[in-house]
């Protein structure tokens, strides 16, 4: 889903580095605290930074005939909030512009906003909700992950649309989506089931990790699933 | 709320819908004759397609034109999964083992037999 290298012109460039960069700041800050305050966080922090590192890299070709690949965002955003998924995702994309030739410099920015700030605030937006309707953890993990996935794409479409619209802004905002969202779809789906289940097992082997998770309270503490 | 044994058949449940996922999506990419290119390649297309004055990317990015020979792209994707994967992989092993511990206390293993 990422932008490519020189594919959006610079004056946008700028707009989404600056509005990436607050995110940056406090997602570093706050995960330097987290680590600091509570050692025993160290590894639950790189392990959604690990779903991250595996699901990304996961490409597969799609239903629209380009290819794309999960985000993974879900479980950092569900943890940690949306700040910490955003510091963690610019990594992930340092490393895949660096090293892969995936996403760009420049379009950094860009990427950050839509697969470490949108897609995951939309996820904990989702997160948030369902844990207050008092679904299971694991449903409300699939429905988070999945919508954080589908809506980085969505974000994606809408940078570049509001980009080139020379045709109109819809039009050109429907074709982007064509390309990116609707391939997307069935990947959504794999990536929901892939941390419903992960989040199935730290259910059941590791349930203090939710202790500190958001909206958990609103269901009543421990739950078995 | 289910059983406790219950959860291995709905583990292996949700990897065989995701196998089944998988295999789907790929056998329609195959009757469509996608290739696989990757959705980057696919935007740079539909940008063509909706902007009149696109004149391509205006920056190469630090490598320029040069790209990665496809085996070396492959490897380098298959690394970084796989250290996605080692994190994850660790981590479920401390938490099987933290388990074990409480339940049997730190050195109840048969195997450690120095006393």
């Amino acid at each position: 889903m990422h932008i490519m290298e020189g594919y959006l012109p610079w004056e946008w460039c700028l707009v989404w580095f600056l509005a990436a960069v607050p995110f940056l700041f406090f997602g570093a800050r706050k995960i330097i605290k987290i680590v600091r305050d509570n050692p025993e966080q160290k590894m639950t922090v790189a392990l959604s930074g690990a779903f991250m590192f595996l699901l990304s890299s996961l490409k597969l070709p799609s239903v629209t005939g380009s290819s794309s690949h999960p985000t993974g965002t879900g479980l950092s955003t569900v943890l940690y909030g949306i700040a910490c998924t955003s510091f963690l995702a610019a990594i992930v994309l340092i490393f895949q512009t660096l090293l892969l030739a995936h996403g760009g410099l420049t379009t950094l920015g860009a990427n950050i906003v839509s697969m470490g700030i949108f897609g995951p605030a939309c996820g904990f937006a989702v997160w948030h909700l369902l844990r207050s309707m008092r679904l299971s953890i694991p449903i409300s993990m699939f429905s988070a992950a999945m919508s954080a996935n589908i809506l980085t794409y969505v974000m994606t479409s809408l940078q570049l649309a509001l980009a080139y619209h020379d045709i109109g802004f819809l039009t050109a905002f429907s074709e982007f989506l064509a390309v990116f969202a609707l391939t997307q779809i069935p990947l959504a789906i794999i990536e929901g089931m892939i941390f419903a289940m992960f989040a199935m097992y730290l259910v059941n082997n590791k349930p203090e990790i939710f202790g500190g998770a958001a909206g958990i309270n609103a269901a009543g503490g421990r739950e078995k699933c | 709320m289910l059983m406790k044994k219950n959860h291995k058949y709905l583990y292996s449940a949700g990897f065989a819908v995701i196998a089944l996922l998988i295999v789907c999506t790929l056998a329609l990419g195959a009757g469509n004759n996608s290739e696989f290119g990757g959705s980057d390649d696919a935007g740079g297309e539909v940008i063509d397609k909706v902007s009149d004055d696109f004149g391509g990317p205006w920056w190469n990015g630090i490598f320029g034109d040069y790209e990665l020979p496809e085996e070396t792209e492959s490897m380098l994707f298959a690394l970084q999964a796989a250290a996605g994967a080692m994190i994850i992989g660790f981590f479920i092993g401390y938490v099987y083992h933290g388990k074990r511990d409480r339940k049997f206390g730190k050195h109840s293993e048969p195997e450690e037999k120095e006393e």
